[in-house]
């Protein structure tokens, strides 16, 4: 029994450029594009692909924290200006930390399931480099518990956390290994963007990679465990797709062929006002997965491709855990092994995850599952990886916070 | 007296320059870490900013607020534990203001020279002339207390020499930061005979406080840094004066900058590097050290040429470099000064080209010195793109060879004139205080 009343298809997705340091276009000090632009380019690459964007019922914008990055509230305000036609339509913005894609993907395939829409257009998007990554980390730190944990937390709080559970894993799983995992992760993420013209880390062309993953740590300027190559970007982007019903898809042209079937979802919250249970483990990544497996009735081994939110190389490595693909403490030897490359055993982060792509945190969700979308339809380009027939379906985890809010979907070639 | 006690009152003379300002944010800043002591709650700190210009001062004030957010933006990890007990500071945003506005209470800007007199340590990092230091030296040993120690950021005026002038007794020290001194880790230090021991102390303390990396350096006019950098300027200028019959004027110095430059992997060509520094500057040390060696060699007819034009380099105060021997937009060279002309040769891509073809080209894999900064394999592929430099056969790869080995020579004679104590010491001026990737004494060619 299908896990949905009623068939749920995306199609269309799109990514913006992640623009950000490592891109030749950027530069710290020269204007910049605002969030409007991001929506407006995410919107129309989406509509683009489409032939009736009249037909578009709503719209939802996921986001995380615009009104401080740019002073910018009220978002579902610029959905008209992505099209004529979306004026006086309904469209919510969703907020989740760095899951609010993940979110805003699921609130647009609830809406459709609830019969108050066929066609559903999800955006996310997010403009961090309006301020120096010092103030940035403050912004950020809003999806951790601000009144308990932020006066005691680090000047660079979720990298601090992460930090904390690399630490954690050294000790447990031995240090020489997880940190080689977590510099392979590093490699995996840069080689893949690199084939990505869209990724930030497109334009990369140091040639010791591995070696530069291994960069010690310095604690007096940043965390104690990890270095700012084991880091996401600081990036603006916008990543945009279309969620439809069966009948949704015949409104806005769109061939069955030329879209994936959305088999099943979790989105699991934990309390944000409770400490991670265990650093060692992303359990909410881990029941999401689970949950999504099972109610898409699959196995990890029936996927062919796997997004997960390396918010930080050693979230990579949990991530993978989390998705069960590797064993308790086997992710980093899982990942060093090569088995996540695009040629190994579950190509993980096709287009350079949070990495190589970037993290324009409200976006990251949507972009996830526009590149797992993309492979399933064989449009990944330099990136695509092999779709086995026995193998038709493909997995995105994002996650807010840590380890707190997250969303976990399950697609299928049609 | 204790380092926390003198930094309790601190004068910097000369404040408003380029050095002097970062100096002042330095001090400042280490005024604001020891005003968060408990002990200190009811002491008074002051940073005494003097210069003679009034203009300068006022620029001054912006340029303390914007340094200071910038180091405290740099040092937010350690803060956050200066101010843990402070329960109204969250946010990495108000713990960097609040420390701004500590640092900045201590500042004193001033045109009065005699803000020094209760100082108990000065910084002098005014105009590099002999005469100038010498004149406020005599005065400031009349207004100061006799426990008052001075430190000098001169560059090629030997310590003992102004000591002796000014009648210091030892209480002078050369502490020679390098441009920008807040980003520069290299300090020269250079101690006299009769320099006494506590102010040595100060400077080994001082220098662990800012983290600085400390090299001695004899004291000898030029001492480390200039010793090499003005020799390595006057051989630049004697290579263009045998290439300009085959490259003319602006030819021959485009051909120089860019060999020491991209095939010697340096952040900068020379000729840039003598703007950055100041042409009026590089000739001002040549004249310093000219006199104090009793050295003819040590001249430039066509520096001398290029300040008498008033093509003098250095920097504007928003940090863009004015034009020297290259003029610059955006801070990128884009034309070379043609003294016969007195106007710029402007840069083309056409012109370029043909030069380039003539030098010849890069080595395989050529990797710029930004690149290669980062390259946790810098040290093989240093190896790598010398040993092929050494295999080309092409104008360009000549004179780089030619320019590391007189490099190297200006190097070992330091080692040799008892300048620099050893050829690490070398080495570290040039690695820390220049940028350069490898030290001149090396074994690459």
């Amino acid at each position: 029994m299908s896990f949905f009343r009623k068939k749920i298809y995306a199609c269309a997705g799109f990514n913006t450029i992640s623009l950000g340091s490592g891109r030749k276009e950027f530069h710290p000090k020269k204007p910049r594009p605002g969030i409007e632009y991001y929506i407006k380019e995410a919107g129309l690459g989406s509509i683009n692909q489409i032939q009736n964007p009249e037909a578009i019922d709503e719209g939802v914008i996921g986001n995380f924290v615009a009104e401080r990055f740019c002073k910018q509230g009220n978002l579902s305000g610029f959905f008209p200006m992505v099209h004529p036609t979306f004026q006086y339509k309904p469209c919510i913005r969703v907020e989740g930390a760095c899951d609010s894609g993940g979110l805003a993907i699921v609130v647009s395939i609830k809406t459709i399931l609830a019969d108050l829409a066929d066609v559903v257009l999800c955006i996310g998007v997010e403009v961090q480099n309006s301020v120096k990554a010092i103030y940035g980390a403050d912004y950020l730190a809003a999806a951790g518990w601000f009144s308990g944990e932020r006066k005691e937390g680090h000047a660079y709080f979720f990298p601090d956390q992460f930090s904390q559970r690399a630490g954690a894993c050294f000790e447990k799983f031995g240090k020489e290994k997880v940190l080689a995992g977590m510099a392979q992760w590093y490699v995996n993420a840069i080689e893949n963007a690199r084939k990505y013209p869209p990724a930030q880390e497109f334009h990369n062309k140091n040639p010791e990679l591995f070696a530069t993953g291994m960069t010690p740590p310095n604690p007096k300027v940043f965390c104690e465990n990890i270095n700012v190559f084991d880091c996401s970007k600081v990036s603006d982007g916008g990543s945009a797709m279309i969620f439809a019903s069966e009948e949704g898809l015949k409104k806005i042209g769109v061939d069955q062929k030329d879209a994936t079937e959305v088999m099943a979802y979790a989105q699991v919250q934990d309390n944000l006002t409770t400490p991670p249970p265990d650093l060692t483990k992303l359990s909410t990544c881990a029941i999401a997965a689970k949950r999504a497996y099972e109610r898409a009735a699959i196995k990890p081994g029936n996927l062919s491709v796997l997004e997960v939110h390396d918010c930080f190389t050693i979230a990579g490595l949990l991530a993978i855990e989390a998705a069960g693909f590797a064993d308790y403490g086997e992710g980093a030897d899982f990942v060093k092994d090569g088995r996540t490359k695009l040629t190994g055993t579950i190509p993980t982060n096709t287009t350079g995850g949070l990495i190589g792509y970037g993290h324009p945190t409200g976006a990251t969700g949507v972009r996830e599952a526009v590149d797992v979308v993309s492979q399933l339809l064989g449009k990944a380009g330099d990136c695509q990886v092999k779709i086995g027939a026995d193998r038709p379906y493909g997995m995105m985890s994002s996650m807010g916070g840590n380890d707190i809010t997250v969303v976990a979907m399950i697609f299928r070639q049609t | 007296m204790t380092l926390d006690d003198r930094l309790q009152n601190v004068a910097i003379v000369g404040a408003a320059g380029k050095m002097g300002s970062g100096i002042g944010v330095m001090i400042a800043q280490e005024m604001a870490k020891l005003k968060l002591k408990a002990e200190n709650k009811n002491k008074v700190y002051r940073t005494n900013l003097i210069d003679i210009s009034e203009t300068a001062l006022d620029g001054l004030r912006g340029y303390m607020i914007t340094q200071l957010t910038k180091v405290a933006e740099k040092s937010t990890v350690h803060l956050r534990k200066l101010y843990e007990k402070r329960q109204d500071l969250i946010e990495n945003a108000d713990i960097i203001r609040t420390f701004v506005d500590n640092a900045s209470s201590v500042l004193n800007f001033t045109t009065d020279l005699n803000a020094v007199k209760d100082a108990h340590l000065v910084f002098e990092a005014i105009v590099e002339n002999d005469k100038v230091k010498t004149k406020i030296y005599r005065k400031m040993k009349k207004l100061c207390s006799p426990d008052t120690m001075f430190l000098t950021n001169t560059s090629s005026i030997p310590i003992s020499y102004l000591d002796e002038q000014a009648g210091l007794d030892g209480r002078l020290i050369g502490y020679h930061f390098y441009n920008p001194p807040v980003v520069q880790r290299l300090v020269e230090v250079i101690a006299a005979d009769n320099t006494v021991e506590e102010l040595r102390k100060i400077g080994d303390e001082l220098g662990k406080r800012l983290r600085k990396k400390l090299v001695p350096s004899c004291d000898i006019s030029g001492f480390i840094g200039n010793g090499h950098f003005i020799r390595d300027g006057l051989y630049a200028l004697s290579e263009v004066e045998r290439l300009k019959s085959t490259f003319r004027y602006p030819g021959a110095i485009y051909v120089v900058n860019r060999i020491t430059q991209d095939f010697l992997l340096r952040p900068m060509g020379i000729f840039q590097l003598i703007d950055y520094v100041g042409v009026d500057v590089f000739q001002c040390i040549l004249r310093v050290m000219r006199t104090h060696l009793d050295d003819t060699s040590l001249r430039s007819r066509f520096v001398d040429k290029l300040v008498k034009q008033h093509v003098i380099g250095g920097q504007y105060a928003d940090g863009s470099q004015k034009d020297g021997f290259l003029k610059y937009e955006r801070n990128r060279p884009a034309g070379i000064y043609n003294c016969s002309k007195k106007d710029y040769f402007m840069l083309n891509d056409k012109w370029k080209k043909k030069v380039d073809a003539k030098i010849g080209s890069l080595p395989d894999g050529f990797a710029p010195w930004k690149a290669l900064l980062i390259n946790p394999k810098k040290e093989d592929a240093l190896q790598s793109h010398f040993d092929k430099l050494k295999k080309m056969d092409t104008l360009g790869s000549r004179l780089a060879v030619d320019f590391l080995k007189k490099t190297k020579a200006i190097g070992e004679q330091l080692v040799n004139d008892g300048v620099a104590a050893s050829t690490k010491n070398v080495n570290a001026v040039l690695t820390n205080g220049f940028y350069w990737l490898y030290g001149p004494i090396n074994n690459y060619i």
